[in-house]
Parts: structure tokens; C-alpha cells; sequence
């Protein structure tokens, strides 16, 4: 499934890169202790042993089906994302404080989505611009008021982290529409275990496995007041959605009915499935579904994946969608330039994860500076993902660089800057052997009564010689991730 | 189970025994062809198009009924719904659909199957003498029989994939044995004769049924004994009265308020198979018969969608048996 593009930029290919920071070895070359035994493994055995576990590794996925459907092309056609047999390993300590900040973070992010939807005192106390929120494409009006339950909005939660030094993360960008990609996750896990039982034994590696029945605890949390033992499902767009196998698998893994659309209908008021046995009431609903397409009677009147009424069937609390409709507004790049301020606002703490530093050039002074220092900056899209309509300075020509400035003219509120940062490297199985290779993470937030994550989340990495760019569909894979128990 | 994802296993089902008796159907046609003796305008090739109701869109696309060109239309054609290329794309897509709902055992040995239905062509399946392939097609089949029973759960949707299966296999063993009506003697005196002979065998054999016959009676093959082995005899594995066993079973597996009325009609036209006659049977006349089954069992399968599967859009049904004759 092509994930969203990380919009991250690694140095390399910058005239003078600055030196990545290595996640296994140190600048002299000897690994940090956390490391050290994998280290030595990877010294230990011979390149033909990695050679044939590579080999298995693509069998095991690709006899598990665990593929992604490639639009355009012709019926059938799935691939598999590459997968890395060398895990990225994180240390005990540098994930406790990753968690902590990813708590607080998602914490801030469903608090925010609640004022705004309701008494907007952080717009009130003059926090963030109004119109900033008010006047985003994505904010819903019709959320305005609707109770849901235990105020959270983004149940699940895909926070994009990179790294830069050793005790230096940044968050890149919040996902709290739709994140994908846990199956990949659990899947790198249990590809992992099967190769190198013995690298398992020696490490104390946190399990993973446990995601479905925490997203399955998560969503029975939230079901509407009243309802003792919900009925859940998970909604899909269908076969032909990218990430089907995702969504296919979740539903497997939690033992749920994978819905589409034309399987829902509104009653009274309330979501039934149709079933062989008749109409079956429906109490949460995890949808893959973005909120443009839920509802033809209250969003896209041509959208043929959703279920008309359900939009009002939810704002009366029967039930309950997860993530809930208009959480696009805080997960915006532009609103991403708040969240700090959002951590003190709502929580009064300091952030623990930082932010990119982050021209908005609807502001004059960062318009003009960016324009500026176009080749060395990363200028994006408000509104974009996937990674289109991104200018990537130090890789752009003078050409592109000229036609993306006039693109920023005419509406520069539209678009952010950042400054090229020099992502991580770990070391990776490529042709030429084990070399570095840059990576990002994608840990999930689950957000019910209680917020709950699986300890890791998704390593991308970008397999081709100084790439930047991590994203499936351009050549990137994925790694299993460990955070070591001590 | 989710009304959808039992319409798409119990489709999978169909489509892949439609699959297989299109094949069985092209063998015996082609079979009956290498016969000695006068073929006049290739009338066994009639057979296939009469009783998959695609005469109309056969002529219409191809004009005379040729042999080269009925094979590249039944096999190939994935403009024909009936056709073996069709079907198992249905069959495959249907099983897309609800990949976490069959064994993945099942859904690599289907999505196999179609990787390489899909780079067949005419010109090659011809030169391997067409046989091969049509056993290739009752083999895939046969694989993905075998591989859904030993491998997945055998739970409500299992019902729904074999009730598919066995109400195809009624419908096209009734189609079947009403070929004998749309393939004409060149004289009433060949009646019984060395083509009669040879044409009910080959129907036997296209239907694996040659051996059973021979082991059950023993003697020379007469059209009623024909009959009465395919449509009376519970131990023939693919006659009406051994698919309507298997239909009237399942449907009393399967839960549900809605499915009354399903279970009557089942129930009725299993009683007339469990208690029929065959000496009855060719007093109606076994055309007559075979028309009114396919009726019947044709709104079983109405009643079956109506009371389980019922969503939006549906596979448009196969057009009725044609009742015309050719000539």
C-alpha cells in the first residue's frame, strides 16, 4: 500500500551534506551499547546467510498475500513492499520518552479537536488565528456541538517521527484521519520471528502482536453510552482500495466484519449491517473511509461508498465512527505549527517532542525568507499528502524551483517550509551489501478511556543510496522495529 | 454472516463450477465431433451455445457456427459471460472481495489458476489438441473443491460456498443431459444406432459418469437409464438428486428467520427427486422435465438471493434454457 509520502528530506543530496547520525554506530565506528549485540551479529555471519533470509522473507510475504494493490494497472496486479531484514532497534530509555511525548501529544491533539468543536477557548484566548481553523477546507461546521463519546476524536493516531541526533526526534506530521500501516508492523514482526527465532532469544524485544486486541479494547471503549457489548466493524472503500489488505487483515486479526457501504443502511436512527440473518445492529465503526465520502447526504452527493444517514444517525450518538468526522483540521501541515502551543495551552506542559521549525508563508516575513532560500528548504502543501505538490530545494532544478515560486505567489497561505534535515540512518540489507539507509517512524496512538501504544510502530526506509524519499510506491520498504525491553 | 460476503462465496462457487461444466460441455462437444459419419453444419457445436442461451450473442459477433470459433468463444471470450475466461475471473474477483473470509490456501490456488487462465491463447490451446485443456480446467477445479474443504473453517460460510456449488451443478447437469435434445440424428433409424451409441457415451464421459454407469448396470446404454442414473441416483455424485441432497442439507444449516420458504421449496423439490420415477419422468417427456427443473431451480436460487444475499447490484442470471430447437 503506498503509504503517504514522508515528507522528510534527508541531506543526501545536498552539495555538502551534513553528516546523518547513525542509529547502530557511533561517529568512530563502534556500536552503541544497546546495539552492540546485533552488531556483532551482523559481523558474524557471512553475506550469503542474509542473502538467503532476504529470499525467505520475500516467499513468507508474499505467500501470506501481503500486498498492495497498484493503481492504474492492470487487474491482479500487487506487489509486495520490500521488507528489510535488519531490524532498527530503538533502547529502553529513548522509547520511554518517545511515549511520553507521543502521549501528550495525541492528548493535546483530541483536546484541541473538542474546544474547537465546541466552546473554541484556545481561539478565544487568541492561540491560534481563527481563521486559521474556521476557514480550513477541512473543518466541519456540522461537528459543531456533537457530543462523542469521552471527547475523543482521533482514536487512532499515526505520529510521523524523525530522527537527527541521538536524543533528537522531531515530529514530521500527524496523522489522524486514516493512518495506515500497523499491518505492515505486525506482519515485519511476525516475518521477523520466523526467520531469526534466535536474534529473539537474545534480545528483549517488546512485543507487538497484542495492537489488534488493544484497537479492538480502544473501539469498545468508545461505543455509544449504553451499549454493553457493541457490535464493531470496520468499514472499507473495497478490493480496490491500496490499503484493502490492511483494512482485511485489522478486521481478521480483531474477528469483525469488514464492511463496505452497500453493506450498511440506516434505520430509525440507528447503523444496521445486512447479514443472512437479517438486519444487525452496528455500535462503532473503524472506517477506512475518508469523512468526503461517508455520507452522500451530507458530504459528497456522489460518493457510492457510504451510507446515507449515517451522518446523522452519528451526530444523535447511536453511533460511533473512529476516527470522528473532522479531525482533518488538526492534523493540517499548517495547524501542525501549533500543536506546541496547543501541549501548553490545554495541558500547561512543555512539548517533549519538537516540531520541523516551520515557515507559514501566509505570514509575510516567512514568505519572503523562504523565497529566498528556496534550494535549501522543503516547501509543501497545506492541504497535501502523499507527498504531491512538494518542492524539494536541494533536489530541485532552477526550472522547477522557478515554476513552484510562482505557484507560492498566488496563494502563498496555501503552502509551509521547512529546512532540510538529516534523517537517521540504519544499517540495511541492499545489493552491495549492508550499508546505511535513511529512515522514519510511524508509531499508532490509540485513544480511548485510556490512550494505549504498542511499543515501535513502522520503520520506512528509503532502500536506494542517499534517497529521501521513504514512501512504498517510490521504491521505499520497511523494517521490523525493536524498543528494547532494557 | 454479512449478506455480502456470503453473496461473493457463494458467486466464487458458481462461477468456478460454471468454470468447470463449460469445459465438460466444449469436451463433450468436441468429442462428438471426432465421431465417424456426416456432421451437418457442426451441430454438436450448436450444444454449447443452445444451452448457455449465447446462441444470440454468438451470431451476432462471430456469424456461422464454426468449431475454432465456438472454442475461442466458450474458452476465451471474456465478452461471454459464459465463458471458462469469465468465469473464473468472476470467480476470482468474488473471492478478491472477501480475501479474509476463505483460507489463503484457497485464494492462491484461485488467483494460480487465473494468473495462467489469463495468458492462454486459442491458437496454443488448439495446438495441444484441446483436451488438455479442458481437463486443466476440471483439474483447477477440482483443486479448489478439494482445497476449500480440507482448509477452511467449516462454518456458515463454507455452507454458502458448497450451496453454490451443488445448485450450479444441478443447473448445469439438467443442461446437460437436455443436449441430447439440441443434437439431432441425421434419421429416426440412427435412434439406438452406433451415433446413438456414441453420443449418449460421450455425454456420459463429458459428465465422469461413463464408468459409474457401467459399474451400475452393466449393460448396454440406454437413454432411460442415462436419466435416471443423472437425475435419480443419490450415489452419482453429480446428479440432480445428489446436488439437491447436499442443497436440502445445507439449507437446514443455515440460520436465519428469512430462510422458510427456501427450505420449503428446497424440501419439495428434493422430495420430487427422492421419491420420482423415471418411467414418470419420460411420460412427461424428458425435455419437458429438464425445462421445468431448470425453472424450479432457477427460483430456488431466486429465493436463495432474496432471503440471504440480497444487496444492490447482482451478476445478471444465465438466460433460461433455450427452448427453441435449432434447425
Amino acid at each position: 500500500m503506498p503509504l503517504p509520502l514522508s515528507t522528510a528530506v534527508t541531506d543526501a543530496e545536498t552539495r555538502h551534506p551534513p553528516p546523518a547520525f547513525d542509529e547502530m554506530y557511533r561517529a568512530d565506528g563502534a556500536p552503541f551499547p544497546h546495539c552492540a549485540d546485533l552488531a556483532g551479529w551482523l559481523k558474524a555471519k557471512p553475506l550469503e546467510f542474509f542473502q538467503r533470509k532476504q529470499r525467505e522473507a520475500e516467499l513468507l510475504f508474499r505467500r501470506v498475500g501481503i500486498t498492495f494493490a497498484v493503481y492504474g494497472e492492470d487487474t491482479g496486479a500487487e506487489r509486495l513492499i520490500p521488507f528489510d531484514i535488519i531490524p532498527r532497534v530503538i533502547g529502553a530509555a529513548e522509547w520511554k520518552r518517545l511515549a511520553r511525548g507521543l502521549r501528550q501529544r495525541v492528548v493535546a491533539l483530541n483536546a484541541f479537536l473538542h474546544d474547537i468543536y465546541h466552546g473554541q477557548d484556545i481561539l478565544k484566548a487568541g492561540k491560534i488565528p481563527a481563521q486559521q481553523v474556521l476557514s480550513n477546507a477541512v473543518y466541519r461546521e456540522e461537528m459543531r456541538g456533537v457530543a462523542v463519546p469521552n471527547g475523543i476524536y482521533a482514536h487512532i493516531a499515526g505520529i510521523d517521527l524523525v530522527r537527527v541526533a541521538e536524543n533528537e526526534f522531531y515530529v514530521l506530521e500527524d496523522n489522524l484521519r486514516t493512518p495506515s500501516g500497523v499491518s505492515y508492523m505486525l506482519q515485519n514482526r511476525r516475518t521477523m520471528m520466523r526467520l531469526f527465532p534466535d536474534l529473539f532469544a537474545a534480545h528483549p524485544v517488546a512485543p507487538v502482536a497484542h495492537y489488534p486486541q488493544m484497537l479492538l479494547n480502544t473501539l469498545r471503549q468508545v461505543a455509544p453510552a449504553g451499549v454493553d457489548d457493541p457490535t464493531i466493524v470496520v468499514l472499507t472503500p473495497g478490493a480496490y482500495n491500496s490499503a484493502y489488505f490492511e483494512h482485511a487483515f485489522l478486521a481478521q486479526q480483531m474477528g469483525v466484519e469488514l464492511v463496505e457501504g452497500q453493506d450498511l443502511m440506516v434505520r430509525d436512527n440507528g447503523v444496521w449491517m445486512h447479514t443472512t440473518e437479517g438486519p444487525q445492529r452496528v455500535d462503532v465503526i473503524y472506517r477506512r473511509i475518508d469523512d468526503d465520502f461517508l455520507d452522500p447526504l451530507a458530504f459528497r452527493r456522489d460518493s457510492m461508498l457510504g451510507v446515507p444517514g449515517l451522518f446523522a444517525s452519528y451526530r444523535a450518538g447511536r453511533v460511533t465512527l473512529a476516527n470522528a468526522i473532522g479531525t482533518g483540521v488538526a492534523d493540517d501541515k499548517s495547524t501542525y505549527t501549533y500543536v506546541p502551543e496547543m501541549i501548553r495551552f490545554y495541558l500547561g506542559e512543555e512539548p517533549i517532542l519538537s516540531n520541523v521549525p516551520t515557515y507559514r508563508l501566509g505570514n509575510p516575513d516567512d514568505l519572503s525568507y523562504t523565497l529566498a532560500h528556496l534550494p535549501e528548504l522543503v516547501v509543501k502543501e497545506v492541504q497535501g499528502s502523499g507527498g504531491y505538490g512538494m518542492l524539494v530545494g536541494p533536489a530541485s532544478t532552477a526550472e522547477q524551483r522557478e515554476a513552484y515560486r510562482r505557484r507560492i505567489l498566488a496563494e502563498p497561505a496555501n503552502f509551509i517550509a521547512q529546512p532540510t534535515l538529516a534523517l537517521s540512518t540504519c544499517p540495511t540489507f541492499v545489493e552491495s551489501g549492508i550499508a546505511p539507509r535513511h529512515v522514519d517512524l510511524r508509531p499508532f496512538v490509540l485513544s480511548g478511556k485510556d490512550i494505549m501504544l504498542v511499543p515501535g510502530g513502522l520503520t520506512r526506509v528509503a532502500l536506494s543510496q542517499g534517497s529521501l524519499v521513504v514512501n512504498s510506491s517510490q521504491g521505499g520498504g520497511t523494517k521490523d522495529t525493536w524498543v528494547l525491553e532494557k | 454472516m454479512l449478506s455480502r460476503t456470503a453473496d461473493h462465496l457463494y458467486w466464487m462457487a458458481r462461477y468456478m463450477e460454471r468454470a468447470e461444466n463449460t469445459a465438460r460441455m466444449l469436451d463433450v462437444a468436441h468429442q462428438t465431433a471426432l465421431l465417424p459419419g456426416p456432421h451437418p453444419e457442426h451441430q454438436e457445436w450448436y450444444a454449447p451455445l443452445n444451452i448457455t442461451g449465447a446462441l444470440s450473442a454468438y451470431s451476432s459477433r462471430y456469424g456461422e457456427v464454426r468449431p475454432d470459433r465456438v472454442i475461442r468463444f466458450m474458452a476465451l471470450d471474456p465478452e461471454n459471460p459464459s465463458s471458462i475466461f469469465a468465469c473464473i475471473y468472476s470467480a476470482r474477483e468474488n473471492a478478491r472481495a472477501v480475501r479474509g473470509s476463505i483460507s489463503s490456501e484457497m485464494w492462491e490456488s484461485l488467483n494460480a489458476t487465473w494468473l495462467e487462465l489469463r495468458n492462454a491463447t486459442f491458437e496454443q490451446i488448439h495446438a495441444d489438441g484441446l483436451s488438455p485443456f479442458f481437463d486443466w480446467v476440471k483439474e483447477r477445479s477440482h483443486l479448489f473443491r478439494g482445497v476449500t474443504f480440507g482448509t477452511m473453517l467449516h462454518d456458515e460460510g463454507f455452507r454458502f460456498i458448497r450451496l453454490g456449488t451443488f445448485l450450479e451443478r444441478a443447473d448445469n447437469t439438467a443442461r446437460f443431459l437436455d443436449v441430447k435434445y439440441h443434437i439431432l440424428l441425421p434419421s429416426l433409424k440412427d435412434v439406438g444406432g452406433a451415433v446413438d451409441y456414441y453420443q449418449w457415451s460421450a455425454l456420459l464421459r463429458s459428465l465422469s459418469a461413463l464408468e459409474a454407469y457401467q459399474r451400475t448396470y452393466r449393460d448396454a446404454i440406454t437413454p432411460l437409464r442415462v436419466a435416471e442414473l443423472l437425475i435419480l441416483r443419490d450415489d452419482m455424485p453429480r446428479s440432480l438428486h445428489a446436488c439437491l441432497n447436499e442443497v436440502f442439507d445445507i439449507l437446514q444449516k443455515i440460520n436465519g428467520p428469512s430462510g422458510a420458504e427456501v427450505r420449503r421449496r428446497a424440501g419439495e423439490l428434493h422430495a420430487s427427486l427422492h421419491f420420482g420415477r423415471i418411467s414418470d419422468i419420460f411420460q412427461q417427456g424428458l425435455h419437458e422435465y429438464l425445462t421445468e427443473f431448470l425453472r424450479r431451480i432457477g427460483a430456488l436460487g431466486e429465493e436463495i438471493r432474496r432471503s440471504f444475499l440480497l444487496r444492490p447490484q447482482q451478476p445478471e442470471a444465465r438466460p433460461a434454457v433455450a427452448l427453441a430447437q435449432h434447425q
